[in-house]
């Protein structure tokens, strides 16, 4: 417990190790399987435009429809492409088939037209067939809400990092506690967007949509909010500390000293989550694991990340960073603390 | 001091009770205002459309009376909470719950309702047929067919037949359900009476023209070619309809006037009621199981202030459910989300405040001012990670105002209003009890408040144990 700053190295070395394979999957990947660059994140209707329907097939069993077949009736009424996940859902006790189906959207103008005809298609095909949900994105929305979801995450940065530098007004450097914040953020940031690259690449049901941003400002906040708690302990211990003690000693032991509060906290909004990823429903399971990842990752960050960079700075360890060429981040966790 | 207490007690009391009333109460009305809970569109089931105006010269003006005519079609369809409201310069929100075919309602609505009388040259145009005429000669059902917006040779798009009225003239105030009889059989049908200019065109024209068609057009859909059988002086005249729905579909879209442009459907989302019920159910099951692990977690971990902090939160959740029903807010999947997630922020305050008490026990205060302490030294987290989460809030709320994102807005609420909420709950109603419950605390009885000097002992001041 002593030693939780004198280690910081270590815990950034962990941070990159979490960081960096999703990155390949947001980043790289793409580019290595298909030769051309995009973001490996599989974006909803919300951001790309198109439709989404629900269907349910109460007089077939689950498995008793393949993908392909409902895709060819949508084909056949217009609807290329169309990309068919087929599960089961229990109605009046037994278990059915339905089907989610994303395509191009719906015609601007003949909306009741095209749905009448996918569904008669489809009735006649399978038989009783109902529409539990259809949405339908046109482009011009799809792209006012990819700009204003960007404008949204960089207004929020901002907001907070004027707020904490204000609070922190008082303590020596205010801006840091800003800077170190913000820092802790972008590190969640990263590892929120990393896990949505590698779900986006490997599991077909999983999309960034307008949830996925919520949650992630969400774990924006919450991720603030830890980085909070322990840097207000860190600005009450220095104005309180012992001439002899040093930098590195109070923010250990303010970390040492928060971290009841900050596990059982952890703690509180992890059973909450979990009790909505097991009973919340289907529409918000993604929502709900991506924000479990991100106040995992928020916690961890402001600990092991904001804490730890007050330090770095404090020293202004980057100067010795490059100096000595080739040293690695084990030898720099050695260097005496001032 | 004792003074002070009984006087929050009293509020909190008073709070207490009148959201539980709220909750609680027959008939779910209070002072005069419906309390029940209102249910978005994604748990009553229902569809929200954002139509968009496809006249790039559209103005404000015309963006405001095309919403004023279609909250009077809407209204004329009798169907509950309807939303109508613009967004931005060129389009409407339109919501519609629980409608059965929302697909066919919202074509209804969104037709221009223009009427127009059209020199046909002679011909007999079939019914259903799609024209262009000089008024409006580039209905969007020619151009954007099958979503995608190519153009279209104008050539191919047949030709322009001239227009002899204007839909603007027509008088709303003199479309009636009437009875057409032709010879013995009788038709549903609409009479109508044009003003102004256009009723002078239409005289001028059936005056010249008798013995020849002339087409009836609806929002650039044929409906009938009458001959011309007398000049029709007064502006007026009838539509025959093939059935009572046809007519009354027409009726509607005549009667509370011409939309001034043209809508088209850009986005919509419908959703059944089933799917939203198994949402609501799916919720309150989770909300449930949130709720009793945190309170049994409280409980466990920190004894008698965990059970007052448990008290607190009940308090909190009764008073978050009277907000719901009283302001009112329309609850949606992801607000139900936002507020299952405040129940972990609002015992993060009495977190706080319990970890600090057991620390400041421990470095050996008496309880009361350990309590006081707790109280005061973890505020000044507690307000700045609330401000921080505040703003997220306020962010998600603007950004949701955005159309294609507006679910996050009910998320952003409940989650922003459950973080002023907590702030009460977990700082007025925790301190007061905790307060009145200090007499009750002896050193042999340390265990129920979960705090031990002997570790004090053993750790030095630094380092309370991590469990």
């Amino acid at each position: 417990m002593e030693k939780l700053v004198a280690r910081r190295y270590w815990w950034f070395l962990f941070s990159l190790v979490m960081i960096l394979p999703g990155m390949y999957f947001m980043l790289l990947h793409p580019l290595v399987t298909t030769g051309k660059f995009a973001f490996g994140l599989r974006p909803s209707i919300d951001f790309s435009g198109g439709a989404l329907w629900e269907l349910r097939f109460a007089d077939k069993a689950p498995g008793e429809i393949s993908d392909e077949a409902v895709a060819a009736v949508f084909a056949a009424q217009g609807f290329d492409n169309a990309q068919v996940r087929m599960s089961q859902v229990e109605l009046d006790g037994r278990q059915v088939a339905d089907a989610i189906v994303r395509t191009r959207p719906l015609s601007e103008t003949g909306l009741r037209e095209e749905t009448a005809a996918v569904e008669a298609a489809l009735q006649a095909e399978f038989g009783a067939v109902t529409r539990e949900r259809l949405e339908s994105v046109g482009p011009t929305v799809s792209q006012e809400s990819t700009r204003s979801a960007i404008f949204a995450v960089v207004v929020a940065t901002l907001i907070i990092l004027i707020y904490l530098t204000w609070a922190f007004r008082k303590a020596p450097h205010p801006v840091r506690y800003g800077i170190c914040a913000i820092l802790a953020m972008i590190h969640d940031v990263l590892i929120v967007l990393g896990i949505a690259a590698i779900f986006s690449t490997f599991n077909q049901r999983f999309e960034v949509d307008a949830l996925f941003l919520t949650a992630l400002l969400t774990i924006l906040s919450f991720s603030v909010h830890d980085t909070i708690v322990v840097f207000d302990r860190i600005r009450e211990n220095l104005i309180n500390r012992h001439p002899a003690e040093t930098f590195d000693a109070v923010v250990n032991h303010s970390i040492v000293q928060t971290l009841p509060r900050s596990i059982n906290t952890q703690l509180t909004t992890f059973f909450t989550l979990t009790a909505l990823l097991l009973f919340g429903g289907e529409t918000i399971q993604n929502f709900v694991l991506i924000m479990l990842i991100g106040l995992v990752s928020g916690t961890y960050s402001s600990i092991f990340n904001a804490a730890q960079l007050l330090v770095v700075w404090e020293h202004r360890e980057w100067r010795r960073w490059f100096g000595r060429g080739g040293s690695n981040a084990d030898e720099r966790s050695a260097a005496p603390a001032n | 001091m004792r003074n002070r207490e009984l006087v929050s007690l009293i509020l909190i009391a008073v709070v207490a009770a009148l959201a539980l009333w709220i909750n609680l109460v027959p008939g779910q009305t209070f002072l005069g205002r419906d309390v029940s809970f209102r249910l978005g569109l994604d748990l009553q089931g229902g569809i929200q459309v954002l139509l968009r105006s496809t006249d790039p010269e559209t103005t404000p003006d015309e963006m405001e009376t095309a919403r004023r005519v279609i909250e009077r079609r809407i209204n004329a369809l009798g169907v509950g909470e309807t939303v109508v409201q613009l967004a931005g310069n060129d389009r409407l929100i339109v919501e519609l719950p629980g409608v059965e075919n929302p697909e066919q309602a919202i074509d209804t609505l969104r037709g221009t309702g223009r009427l127009e009388f059209i020199d046909s040259q002679g011909q007999f145009l079939s019914p259903g047929t799609v024209v262009r005429t000089s008024n409006s000669p580039n209905p969007p059902q020619l151009s954007a067919t099958e979503g995608v917006t190519e153009t279209v040779d104008p050539a191919t798009l047949g030709p322009i037949y001239q227009s002899i009225t204007d839909g603007a003239d027509l008088d709303t105030g003199s479309v009636q359900p009437t009875i057409s009889q032709t010879g013995v059989a009788s038709r549903p049908a609409v009479s109508f009476t044009f003003r102004g200019e256009s009723a002078t065109r239409l005289a001028q024209f059936t005056a010249g023209n008798i013995g020849q068609p002339m087409c009836i057009v609806l929002d650039n859909r044929i409906v009938s070619c009458p001959v011309v059988d007398a000049a029709l002086t007064d502006g007026s005249g009838v539509i025959t309809t093939n059935s009572v729905e046809d007519r009354d579909a027409i009726l509607n879209q005549l009667k509370y006037g011409a939309l001034p442009v043209p809508l088209v459907v850009e986005t919509t989302r419908s959703i059944t009621a089933t799917l939203g019920q198994e949402s609501v159910q799916a919720s309150i099951v989770a909300g449930t199981v949130g709720l009793v692990v945190v309170a049994l977690f409280m409980i466990l971990f920190y004894r008698f202030p965990g059970v007052l902090a448990t008290l607190a939160l009940v308090i909190y959740t009764l008073i978050s459910f009277a907000i719901y029903r009283f302001v009112p807010i329309t609850l949606t999947l992801p607000g139900i989300a936002g507020f299952v997630l405040s129940i972990g922020l609002a015992v993060d305050a009495n977190v706080l405040i319990f970890a600090r008490l057991r620390e400041e026990y421990r470095r050996g205060r008496d309880i009361r001012s350990a309590l006081e302490l707790g109280f005061e030294e973890s505020w000044p987290a507690i307000r700045d990670s609330s401000v921080s989460t505040l703003i997220t809030c306020a962010v998600l709320f603007v950004f949701g105002s955005n159309f294609g994102v507006s679910i996050i807005q009910g998320f952003a609420l409940t989650l922003g209003l459950g973080v002023l909420i907590s702030l009460f709950t977990a700082v007025v109603v925790t301190r007061t009890f905790l307060r009145l419950a200090a007499p009750l605390f002896r050193d042999d009885r340390a265990w129920l408040f979960g705090i031990d000097r002997r570790e004090a002992l053993a750790t030095p001041p630094a380092g309370p144990r991590v469990v």
